[in-house]
C-alpha cells in the first residue's frame, strides 16, 4: 500500500509529480475518487426517487425482481453484496434475500439427518413456503436460487446440481464430482438406482459404479436396500418426497372406487 | 365450478405433471366451493384438484377449457388467488361435483402460498398448449365456447374486456417501472466504469492515494455493490462498516460460543445474528468480511476455514491443543467414535464434531476406518 511520505522533501516531490500528471492531462486517482463521491450522492438521490415510486414492485412482483437482478448483473453490480449497499437499504432487496437465506439454512439443517444434505429445489421451496407462514410474502424458485448463490460465500458447501429439469440443492461440503452427479441424475426418475442400471445406461465398469455408490452411502446421501427383488437398490432420500407427492400410485388407484 | 368432472387423478399416457401445490381452496366464482382444502396439480393437459384428507375426492378440468386467468393479490386475512375464466361446459360433459353454477369463473386460493410458481407454470402451459400436440389417450371434452347460450357468451365478452383493460393498466405501471429501472441502470453503469478507471489508476500508481482515500473508495464500492477490483488489502478487505460489525459480533457471540464449546459454523452465526436483528440484515459477505477483521482488531474471536471448506468462528481462548487432546481422550475412552457419536457426546453439531476428529487425525492422534458403514476414528497406535 502506498503511504504518503512524511517530511518536506517528500511533499515537494509529490507536488511535482502531481503537476507533471496534470500537465499531461491525466486525471489523478484521488481526483476521481472525489468525483466519485459527488456522483454517488447524485445516484443515491435517483435511487431514492426510484424507490419511492417502485419499491412495492420489487417486493410484490417476482418477474420484476428477476429483471432487476439480471440488469444489475449485466452492468457489473451485485445488489445483494452487502446489507449496507444502497440497493439493499433503499429498495429493501437485501432483507428479502438475506432472510430467505436464513430460512433455507434452517430447512436444510433440519432435514440433513434424513437426506444427508441433499434436497430437491421443489421440496426446499415447499418447506420454505410452509415455514414462512400465511402472512409472509410468496417467493419463487428464482428467489431461492439467488439466495443460495449468496450463501456460498460462507463456505459450508452450498451448491446446486442440475437434475431432471430442476436442481438438487447441496448444503454440506461433501465432494461430488461429475461421476456422482451423473448417477444422481440417473436415480432421479425412480428415486433409486442399481449397479446394473448404471452399467447399462452409462456403460461403466462395475468397479466404477460401486465406487461412486459407496461414496454416496458414506456421505449419507444414499441408503442401501439389499433386500430388494433382484439387485440391491441404492435409494436417495433427497428424491423421496418428490415421488411420494406425485399422483396416486397404481396400487392406490386400484383400491379407489371409481 | 360446473366445468369440473370427477377424476381418478391418474395421469394419462403423454400427460406429464408440471407442478403441484398443497393448501389450495377452490372458489365457485366468488363463493367458497363446498370442498375442503386440497392439492392442486397442473399437468400438460389438465388442472386437477384433490382433497388433502380424502384422496378419493378428485376432480379435473381440461386446460383447453380455460379462456383467461389472472392473479389476485393477497390482502389482509385473504390469501393470494388465481382467477380462472372458463368456457362453458360442453353438452356431453361427464358428471362432476357441481351440476350447475351461475359463475363462469373459479378461483384457486393459495393458503400456503406457491402462487407465483403456479401462475408462471400455468402461463407456460397455456402458451405452449402441449395438450394439442399429444392428445391424452382418454378423450377429454373440449369446449369451443360458441355452443353456449347467447346470454352466457355475452357475459364472458364483457368480463374479458374488463380484464383486458385492467391488464393494460397493470402493464403500463410495469413498463413505467421498467423504464425508470433502465434509466437508473444507465447511471449505475457510469459509476461502475468510473470505479474501474480509479482501480486501474491505483494499480498503475497514477497518483498518490492515502490510506483514508482507499478506505473511502472501498466504502463507495460497497454502497454500489461493485466488487473490489483492487486486490491489495488495507485492514483486511473491510471498510469502517465491517470494522464496526466485527466489534458488534465480538460482543454478541461471546456467550453463544461458550455455550457451544467455543466454535460455531458461520452459517449458524449468520442465522443467529440475522434472527436477532430482525431488520437491516447482514449479507453473507458482510459477515465474512467482518469476521476477517477479528485478528486485526485484536478481538478475542477468529474466523477459521477448515480443509473441507467449512468456515467457523471460534473463541481465541479456545486452544487447539486442548481440543485435540480432549478428542483423543474421548475416542480412547470409547475405543472408537464416529462423528455422530462424538457430536452427541459433546453436544456439538455433527459438522463441527467431524472437523475436530479430522483435525486430530491430521495431527496424527487418530486414524480412520472408512467403510460403507460410515467413518469411524480410532486412537492412532502407530
Amino acid at each position: 500500500m502506498h503511504r504518503r511520505g512524511v517530511g518536506a522533501g517528500a511533499i515537494a516531490k509529490k507536488k511535482l509529480a502531481e503537476a507533471k500528471y496534470r500537465e499531461r492531462g491525466t486525471v489523478l486517482a484521488e481526483d476521481q475518487i472525489a468525483q466519485m463521491s459527488k456522483q454517488l450522492e447524485t445516484f443515491k438521490t435517483h435511487l431514492e426517487e426510484f424507490a419511492s415510486k417502485h419499491k412495492q414492485e420489487i417486493r410484490k412482483n417476482s418477474q420484476f425482481r428477476v429483471q432487476f437482478q439480471e440488469m444489475c448483473a449485466t452492468i457489473g453490480v451485485d445488489p445483494l453484496a452487502s446489507g449496507k449497499g444502497f440497493w439493499s437499504e433503499m429498495l429493501g432487496v437485501g432483507d428479502f434475500y438475506y432472510e430467505l437465506g436464513v430460512q433455507i439454512i434452517e430447512v436444510c439443517l433440519a432435514l440433513k439427518h434424513r437426506n444427508g444434505g441433499l434436497i430437491t429445489l421443489d421440496e426446499l421451496h415447499q418447506r420454505v413456503l410452509k415455514g414462512r407462514g400465511k402472512f409472509a410474502q410468496d417467493v419463487s424458485q428464482d428467489d431461492l436460487v439467488r439466495a443460495i448463490k449468496k450463501l456460498k460465500a460462507m463456505g459450508n458447501g452450498f451448491g446446486m446440481i442440475p437434475v431432471g429439469g430442476s436442481y438438487l440443492v447441496q448444503s454440506v461440503p461433501a465432494e461430488l464430482n461429475m461421476d456422482h452427479t451423473v448417477v444422481l441424475q440417473l436415480a432421479e426418475k425412480k428415486g433409486y438406482v442399481t449397479v446394473m442400471e448404471i452399467k447399462d445406461s452409462l456403460k461403466w465398469e462395475r468397479e466404477r459404479a460401486c465406487h461412486v455408490l459407496d461414496h454416496l452411502l458414506k456421505e449419507g446421501l444414499a441408503w442401501l436396500d439389499s433386500q430388494a427383488d433382484g439387485e440391491p437398490q441404492y435409494w436417495l432420500p433427497a428424491l423421496f418426497s418428490e415421488l411420494s407427492s406425485r399422483d396416486v400410485t397404481p396400487e392406490e388407484a386400484n383400491q379407489m372406487t371409481p | 365450478m360446473d366445468r369440473f368432472v370427477w377424476s381418478n387423478g391418474l395421469l394419462e399416457m403423454n400427460e406429464t405433471l408440471v407442478i403441484q401445490q398443497r393448501g389450495v381452496r377452490l372458489y365457485d366464482g366468488d363463493e367458497k366451493a363446498k370442498l375442503d382444502v386440497g392439492v392442486v396439480l397442473l399437468s400438460t393437459h389438465r388442472l386437477i384438484w384433490r382433497d388433502q384428507k380424502n384422496h378419493e375426492c378428485c376432480i379435473a378440468i381440461p386446460l383447453s377449457q380455460i379462456i383467461f386467468f389472472e392473479e389476485q393479490a393477497a390482502g389482509i386475512g385473504k390469501s393470494a388467488k388465481i382467477v380462472i375464466h372458463l368456457h362453458p361446459a360442453s353438452a356431453n360433459k361427464e358428471p362432476g361435483p357441481y351440476q350447475h353454477s351461475k359463475y363462469s369463473y373459479i378461483k384457486l386460493s393459495f393458503k400456503e402460498h406457491g402462487q407465483i410458481e403456479f401462475y408462471r407454470r400455468l402461463t407456460e402451459e397455456m402458451t405452449q398448449k402441449r395438450w394439442e400436440n399429444t392428445p391424452a389417450s382418454q378423450p377429454i371434452p373440449t369446449a369451443t365456447g360458441s355452443q353456449a347460450g347467447r346470454t352466457r357468451a355475452v357475459g364472458i365478452v364483457g368480463i374479458e374486456r374488463k380484464i383486458e383493460e385492467k391488464r393494460k393498466e397493470t402493464d403500463k405501471n410495469i413498463s413505467e417501472a421498467f423504464e425508470d429501472l433502465s434509466k437508473l441502470m444507465i447511471k449505475a453503469k457510469e459509476m461502475v466504469e468510473l470505479s474501474r478507471s480509479i482501480a486501474s489508476k491505483i494499480k498503475d500508481k497514477q497518483g498518490d492515494i492515502t490510506e483514508d482515500e482507499t478506505i473511502r473508495f472501498k466504502s463507495y464500492l460497497l454502497s454500489m455493490g461493485i466488487a473490489n477490483p483492487v486486490t491489495r488489502e488495507t485492514h483486511g478487505s473491510g471498510t469502517h462498516y465491517h470494522m464496526q460489525l466485527a466489534k458488534q459480533l465480538g460482543d454478541m457471540l461471546q456467550a453463544p460460543l461458550e455455550e457451544r464449546g467455543g466454535m460455531m459454523a458461520l452459517t449458524e452465526v449468520y442465522c443467529l445474528v440475522n434472527r436477532a436483528r430482525g431488520m437491516e440484515l447482514l449479507s453473507p459477505e458482510d459477515l465474512v468480511n467482518a469476521c476477517k477483521m477479528f485478528e486485526t482488531l485484536k478481538l478475542p474471536l477468529r474466523l477459521r476455514v477448515f480443509d473441507s471448506g467449512v468456515m467457523v468462528v471460534q473463541l481465541q481462548s479456545h486452544s487447539e491443543e486442548e481440543m485435540i487432546a480432549s478428542a483423543l481422550d474421548n475416542v480412547s475412552e470409547k475405543g472408537s467414535l464416529t462423528a455422530e457419536e462424538f457430536a452427541k457426546l459433546l453436544g456439538l453439531s455433527v459438522l463441527l464434531a467431524k472437523e475436530r476428529l479430522l483435525l486430530a487425525e491430521k495431527m496424527g492422534h487418530l486414524c480412520r476406518d472408512d467403510s460403507v458403514e460410515g467413518l469411524r476414528f480410532y486412537p492412532n497406535l502407530f
